[in-house]
């Protein structure tokens, strides 16, 4: 539809691009390159941060596509996140696969188990969904922890990476990290502009509208489902990978989730972006307040609840709509060009009420 | 055999209480569609203020008690009234969010306030005391108490949703609360009224629980999924159906604990899946 319009010699065209956009590119393009490079000239402190910062930030953005899009709230993506874990280090330990290989092959593994699991969620739907996500998760942890090959509740240690030198174990770990991160963002980029992202915006905002038009909403729901599931489970392997040591608490504990409700929720729910700056700040905190300890969670969690009553856009939300700044536009702008001589400012008159696809965060 | 009935026996009493756990829930669930996520936390706060009142105050335990039940009536009415009816709405967003904060604050006051260790309230030696039946299959008094009380409050639930003002009123509101605004009745103060109510029933968990066990300040969301298995596996929108959702997952745990202590909790977890799965409208569902 959108190329029709773009043939059409009609008195508009459709943007789907922004300057802002153009800039960020190069932005994360320069990063991508400088957190690459960082062997070189990074400590192993900085490195193993930015390994933890990219679980963090993978685990967000999968759970903003999950609630923020798909508009299923779940507090049981731990459920995948442990799941990562565990098949990535029975992978490397039992079969002799390295960490690294077996980090992608364990998400593979968690979209399989995400199917037959996905049978049984969506037999709930809203708060019940959220609730019985975590029965789930929980059901995993306490199987885990029944399994003594895999150390029972006290968990196990990654023992494959034993032989690789330290200095290269770090760099290939901050590697997959990046590739990680930046697979995570560029396919949910592509995702949401395509036409299953139109789809998937249509159904967030109105389940039975969308329908009407033609969406398979039971469709779209699972394969949101899905890649979330897999999603979190590269963020798992990742954890564990530069972990080295695993346990089903520390894999299935619920805090994955609670951090990513935070983090998404500070950040700006149904936006790219959110998760990103929700991230950052998430990491700053937890820096340099975590050693506060249970203050430190008490203000997570009433930061939590004044965000979501009072600013439910978050912060980047909040940016994007004062400065009308999008870094990743999933939307499509209809930019009308027969205005004559102040075309300058007709572009601006019409692409301020223009027709936005995307927008607004989650509201029902 | 006995072993059996052993089972079956200490299921349905270890049932009793998760169905109590549950009637709170499942009273905020049916009026107004919230998914309460810090229900669990809220058990485990009331637990703590119990032991405040009786350990730090020194109150007689039945005096604590009574207080206990005012003081929980005007948390929930407070509570729902100042911050959860803003965020209900047809969204389940917002309110799990808020709820799911509401149970990491909890958890974390409480432990700064108390500490991490798990405390229990006296009952001299009530809470060990016990009868033993033919075939050797011993009944404790609390745990009867326990069963009593959660059929007791099984039937007041019952009775005030079908035969007074107050439960028309819920039962109108939870079916559409614009249209009760238009006879009169305002939904704000008919959620804080169903809250706080809900409360007293946590209390009464609250307190019976304390009696039995050590409660420390992360047991919330055990409770919470205890809770919320009985809602579901009973069937939504009747007590009863609560009430049967409880016995169900306590013999499920039972026969879990006979295997492998590890397995109790597992089990129950698999029971409610499979229940979700073969019967997702529970036991009991509400037939009206």
């Amino acid at each position: 539809m959108t190329m029709q319009l773009n043939q059409r010699p009609a008195g508009f065209e459709v943007r789907r691009a922004t300057r802002a956009s153009r800039v960020a590119v190069i932005v994360l393009l320069i990063v991508a390159l400088t957190v690459a490079s960082a062997p070189w000239w990074a400590g192993r402190d900085a490195m193993r941060d930015f390994v933890q910062l990219a679980s963090y930030l993978v685990f967000a953005l999968m759970w903003n596509l999950l609630a923020g899009y798909g508009g299923m709230v779940s507090i049981g993506q731990q459920a995948f996140f442990g799941i990562g874990g565990y098949a990535m280090l029975i992978l490397a330990n039992y079969c002799g696969i390295s960490p690294f290989v077996a980090v992608p092959i364990a998400a593979v593994i968690a979209t399989v188990v995400a199917i037959p699991v996905s049978m049984v969620a969506f037999r709930l739907e809203g708060g019940y969904f959220a609730i019985g996500t975590w029965v789930i998760a929980e059901a995993f942890r306490l199987t885990v922890a029944n399994v003594s090959v895999l150390g029972g509740g006290s968990g196990t240690s990654l023992i494959a990476l034993q032989d690789v030198p330290r200095a290269l174990r770090e760099s290939l770990t901050l590697w997959l990290a990046l590739a990680i991160v930046a697979s995570a963002i560029g396919l949910l980029y592509l995702f949401l502009r395509s036409k299953a992202g139109l789809a998937l915006t249509a159904m967030r905002d109105n389940a039975v509208a969308a329908s009407s038009q033609g969406v398979d909403v039971k469709r779209a729901r699972l394969i949101v489902y899905l890649v979330s599931a897999c999603g979190t489970a590269l963020a798992g392997g990742l954890y564990f990978v530069g972990n080295l040591r695993i346990s089903p608490d520390a894999a299935f504990s619920v805090n994955w989730t609670a951090f990513g409700i935070f983090i998404v929720m500070i950040g700006g729910l149904g936006t790219l972006e959110g998760p990103m700056v929700g991230a950052l700040i998430f990491f700053v905190l937890n820096r340099f307040l975590s050693d506060f300890g249970t203050w430190y969670l008490i203000g997570l969690g009433a930061l939590a609840i004044v965000v979501t009553m009072f600013f439910p856009q978050g912060l980047w939300g909040f940016v994007s709509r004062r400065y009308g700044l999008q870094l990743f536009p999933v939307g499509r702008r209809v930019v009308f060009r027969d205005a004559g001589p102040s075309e300058q400012a007709s572009h601006h008159d019409a692409s301020t009420d223009s027709v936005e696809t995307s927008s607004a965060p989650h509201r029902a | 055999m006995n072993t059996l009935i052993n089972i079956v026996v200490q299921g349905v009493l270890l049932g009793a209480l998760y169905g109590l756990f549950a009637m709170g829930q499942s009273l905020v669930f049916g009026v107004m569609r919230l998914t309460n996520t810090a229900h669990g936390d809220f058990i485990v706060l009331l637990v703590f203020v119990l032991f405040a009142l009786t350990s730090f105050v020194r109150l007689p335990l039945a005096v604590a008690l009574v207080l206990l039940l005012v003081i929980a009536f005007a948390a929930g009415y407070g509570l729902q009234y100042a911050i959860l009816n803003r965020v209900s709405s047809r969204d389940p967003l917002p309110s799990l969010i808020v709820t799911f904060g509401l149970s990491i604050v909890i958890q974390n006051v409480l432990q700064q306030v108390f500490s991490a260790d798990p405390r229990s309230i006296a009952t001299g030696s009530f809470e060990s005391r016990s009868i033993t039946l033919a075939g050797g299959i011993t009944l404790g008094y609390l745990p009867l108490v326990t069963l009593v009380a959660t059929v007791a409050l099984a039937f007041a639930m019952q009775w005030l949703f079908g035969r007074t003002p107050l439960g028309r009123a819920f039962r109108a509101t939870s079916d559409d609360r614009e249209i009760v605004q238009l006879m009169g009745v305002s939904y704000r103060r008919t959620y804080a009224l169903a809250m706080g109510i809900a409360f007293v029933l946590i209390a009464v968990a609250a307190a019976l629980y304390s009696m039995r066990t050590a409660v420390s300040p992360t047991d919330g969301p055990a409770l919470l999924l205890s809770s919320f298995e009985a809602v579901i596996i009973g069937g939504m929108g009747s007590f009863w159906g609560t009430f049967v959702g409880g016995m169900a997952l306590g013999i499920a745990q039972q026969v879990g604990f006979y295997f492998d202590p590890g397995w109790g909790i597992w089990l129950g977890h698999v029971a409610f899946l499979g229940v979700l799965v073969a019967r997702p409208q529970g036991l009991l569902p509400k037939t009206a």
